[in-house]
């Protein structure tokens, strides 16, 4: 089965690139955006079918690999 | 004294560390990453460069590579290891070293000769280093060193922070942090010092007619304190 994971930084962790999306959507006239955080998408093809098994799998990758936990949380969706 | 320099797909520094280290009269080999096991070695050196083309985050994927159980094993068992630049990334992500090496503050690609502070003299790399202050060179996206306050505490209580960045006088005020590193830190020890992270690259200052030469200082002097 598929398994998606978004991983975000943590709040109060910099990001340069989501500031200079934000700016440049404020210049290209969306005032309204106050603020833009940058992210990462995975999606995850598993070899099995039971959802929990999958799920606890992909949280083991997510914790050795796909996000780094100093700067990074994570979310299976 | 035997080195060996660790080569990742897309490492880019690997051969000047090898040239500098056999300048200063290290016997040294290089190790592909996919070898399972390192020669007999008394430092090891994960060197520069962009390995996996900082796919994930730098230094992510190398963190998993075959070769770096034994890096991890050497450097348990009390073996020097010096990572440089994508070799200090490499570093954190192993967890052999603590924090991350973000994104650099104003988001642009820094490349340039800057100074760094030399903040402890108690470990094999600086031990009688004859200068404070280091001129050396930096080249890099991602050296926004960032961990957290517990952390920053715990470096500064086991005096692991061992260069920052400053001005000629030492000073390091935050006009002398090209990056947005946390307390302007360049490099940083382990808790035992035997593994060192430093996103200066000495090996590029080896040659007074082409860099500068405090590259050489610190590489005659880790030689010296390894005798």
């Amino acid at each position: 089965m598929k398994v998606k994971v978004i991983v975000t930084l943590k709040n109060g962790v910099l990001d340069p690139q989501g500031k200079a999306i934000q700016q440049t959507l404020n210049g290209m006239n969306f005032e309204n955006v106050s603020e833009v955080r940058q992210g990462k998408f995975f999606e995850i093809e598993v070899k099995e079918d039971d959802e929990t098994k999958a799920k606890s799998l992909v949280d083991d990758m997510c914790k050795k690999l796909l996000a780094n936990l100093v700067i990074e949380d994570y979310k299976i969706v | 004294m035997k080195s060996s320099v660790i080569i990742f797909p897309g490492s880019n520094c690997d051969r000047d560390m090898d040239v500098a280290l056999k300048k200063f009269g290290f016997k040294n080999q290089m190790v592909w990453h996919n070898d399972q096991s390192i020669p007999k070695s008394d430092l090891i050196v994960l060197p520069g460069g962009f390995s996996y083309g900082d796919y994930l985050r730098c230094g992510s994927i190398a963190s998993k590579s075959k070769i770096i159980k034994s890096v991890i094993d050497f450097a348990n068992s009390g073996g020097l290891v010096l990572g440089i630049c994508n070799g200090f990334q490499i570093l954190t992500e192993t967890g052999l070293l603590p924090g991350i090496l973000q994104q650099n503050k104003y988001l642009n690609f820094i490349c340039k000769n800057i100074y760094v502070k030399v903040k402890d003299k108690k470990n094999k790399y600086f031990k009688n280093i004859k200068k404070d202050i280091l001129e050396l060179h930096i080249a890099h996206n991602e050296g926004n060193y960032f961990c957290s306050d517990d952390e920053i505490k715990s470096l500064e209580d086991n005096k692991q922070i061992a260069v920052t960045y400053c001005d000629e006088k030492g000073t390091e005020a935050d006009e002398n942090n090209p990056n947005g590193a946390v307390k302007n830190i360049a490099g940083i020890f382990n808790e035992k010092k035997n593994v060192l992270g430093m996103m200066p690259h000495p090996e590029r200052m080896i040659d007074k007619y082409l860099s500068g030469e405090d590259g050489s200082l610190f590489f005659e002097n880790l030689l010296g304190n390894m005798k």
